[in-house]
């Protein structure tokens, strides 16, 4: 019971402090614009723990959170193995590979606005389809290993990267174009100092969209068939052998890995586009 | 209209890639076939001709191309191959007068649409409310939309087992509850940005005409804000149910379902029936099209009666 109300008790006190702050003078400074979310993310946890041991819930069923962070720091080795297999080896190398072929095909399609025309409907479109389902395919093809998740990250992160760079692509005004032919400049000193600069934010929103891809591809590849490591495997075999504290804490890798993956490429973005509106304002 | 042309030649382009790829992924399985048969291949045995390249395998036995286009079970299958199984599983059952039995795609589809349309309805209620907090609260503004961003990171699909084991334990026994869940997981994102930009799209002038005739909270955003939202509602639904389907199939194919079509997808992996996951796959591309379709028409009547300028 001193769980389930210490707990309750702390999310009220949690909760009215973060009023305090948001409502106050310095919200608008960089320590309260962290604080703020951090405390909501700490209250989730707390409330977590106080609901999971308050109630006597089975740890079979949902372990609390501290259950969960003794088990990453006993679990490590098995954790960076699958972190390895899944991420670097799998989501990262089919992440590369699909962005560039992305990003090269695009250059090429945005030479011929025939095909650009016919080519942005239809990469939209594939765009939003479920095209993890080629993964049973995929790791036919290509084997249980690696190679095959890769394949799948690299279908996937495919056409959203395509479809945002020739978007972007089209973005340079005609204005601008015209005075880079003003200044005698050919077709590859154009695309280099105007129309590629002018497509970052464009290619780095489908980048965003990819990472989260990246990794879900690589970890639903792994439910099809997979070496006896990775992400995916532990988890799908942590379930049946009521693994589960193993599983969440392969949950909070994936979570963590994503998020910083996001991070990276959100930071890289700002590095690049630090001239869009949307960075500067 | 003008992109009609264009998009049908890109299309053309596809097709035609595909079926030429038939022939060197299926030209081992061919060859397979056909030395069992009793004709002769060059060069004789599977193990040998594993180390040998496709492209010699192809030019050494021109003869045995054809039937690499129509394997029963072919690595790659070919469109119109796909194109009959789709048939098969769908118009011919319904002209049988078994639209719904267990083998058809449009049980399946309609097992898959159902989560999808809970998945989108709880996702969208989910992001509007979500957004009205944003937009009328500081304090969910600063602590919301950073988690907000932060749960799309997350690989929704490493959660999928845990959400289904918890909705068993929780006595949930529908099956299709945890599908809709992770469906509404990656539907209300889009949906939860773009209203609150739709929520947030009144100037400063307009608010304050509203203020002028003595408009309270309620009335200004019953009256200004909601309706100014609309058009970027729309778009992002048709955004959202893109989602929505692609969570339900994800939800679907690591989770042992035995309907839907994420789990023709599984069923037909453990059966070595490509043909089953080709047309299950496609027909999920049907129904995207479709729903995605739907709504284009639902937006361009509303914003039409509503009087915004298309």
């Amino acid at each position: 019971m001193i769980w389930l109300f210490g707990a309750l008790l702390f999310w009220i006190a949690a909760w009215a402090l973060n009023v305090w702050l948001a409502n106050s003078k310095a919200s608008d400074s960089i320590v309260l614009r962290v604080a703020v979310p951090v405390l909501f993310g700490v209250t989730l946890l707390v409330l977590w723990e106080g609901l999971v041991r308050g109630l006597g819930v089975s740890q079979v069923i949902l372990p609390a959170p501290s259950q969960i962070g003794s088990t990453i720091l006993n679990s490590t080795e098995t954790l960076w193995v699958d972190f390895n297999q899944t991420v670097i080896k799998g989501a990262l190398r089919g992440f590369l590979i699909g962005a560039l072929a992305a990003f090269l095909t695009a250059i090429v399609i945005d030479r011929s606005s025939f095909l650009t025309r016919g080519l942005l409907p239809i990469g939209n479109f594939v765009a939003a389809l479920p095209i993890v389902g080629i993964a049973p395919i995929l790791v036919n093809w290509f084997g249980f290993d690696w190679q095959s998740k890769a394949a799948v990250v690299v279908v996937m992160v495919f056409f959203p990267v395509l479809v945002n760079t020739v978007q972007g692509l089209r973005e340079s005004d005609r204005m601008q174009r015209d005075l880079m032919r003003t200044y005698a400049a050919g077709y590859l000193q154009t695309l280099f100092k105007l129309r590629l600069p002018s497509a970052m934010p464009f290619v780095f929103n489908g980048l965003k969209i990819a990472t989260t891809l990246a990794l879900i591809g690589a970890i639903v590849a792994e439910y099809f068939g997979s070496p006896t490591r990775g992400m995916g495997f532990r988890i799908s075999t942590g379930v049946g052998s009521l693994d589960i504290d193993l599983v969440w804490a392969e949950i909070a890798v994936a979570a963590l890995a994503g998020t910083f993956f996001y991070g990276l490429v959100a930071w890289l973005e700002k590095r690049v586009t630090f001239w869009h509106p949307s960075q500067t304002g | 209209m003008r992109n009609v042309v264009p998009v049908m030649t890109v299309l053309a382009m596809l097709v035609a890639f595909w079926w030429v790829s038939v022939a060197p992924m299926n030209m081992r399985a061919a060859l397979d076939v056909a030395e069992r048969a009793g004709d002769t291949v060059v060069p004789t045995g599977s193990v040998e001709r594993r180390s040998i390249p496709v492209l010699r395998l192809l030019l050494d036995n021109p003869q045995h191309i054809e039937s690499g286009y129509s394997l029963k079970r072919p690595r790659l299958p070919t469109p119109s191959q796909v194109g009959a199984e789709l048939w098969k599983t769908t118009g011919a059952m319904v002209i049988k007068g078994r639209a719904f039995s267990k083998r058809s795609l449009i049980h399946h589809g309609w097992i898959t649409l159902q989560s999808t349309l809970w998945g989108f309805l709880l996702g969208t209620t989910l992001g509007i409310l979500g957004a009205i907090a944003i937009v009328y609260s500081r304090v969910a503004n600063m602590s919301l939309m950073p988690w907000a961003v932060i749960s799309q990171t997350i690989p929704i699909v490493a959660l999928a087992p845990m959400i289904i084991v918890l909705s068993n334990q929780l006595g949930i026994q529908e099956r299709g509850v945890p599908k809709a869940i992770i469906a509404a997981y990656l539907c209300y994102f889009p949906v939860l940005v773009s209203m609150v930009k739709g929520l947030r799209s009144p100037s400063a002038s307009e608010l304050d005409l509203l203020k002028t005739y003595g408009a309270g909270r309620l009335q200004s955003f019953l009256k200004l804000r909601l309706p100014a939202s609309v058009p970027f509602l729309f778009t992002s639904l048709k955004v959202g149910i893109a989602a929505a389907l692609v969570g339900t199939i994800v939800g679907e194919l690591p989770t042992g379902a035995i309907s839907g079509l994420g789990a023709r997808i599984l069923i037909g992996d453990q059966f070595g029936t490509p043909l089953a996951i080709w047309s299950a796959l496609f027909a999920a591309a049907i129904l995207a099209g479709v729903l995605v379709t739907l709504l284009d028409i639902m937006q361009r009547i509303t914003l039409h009666k509503m009087g915004f300028r298309a």
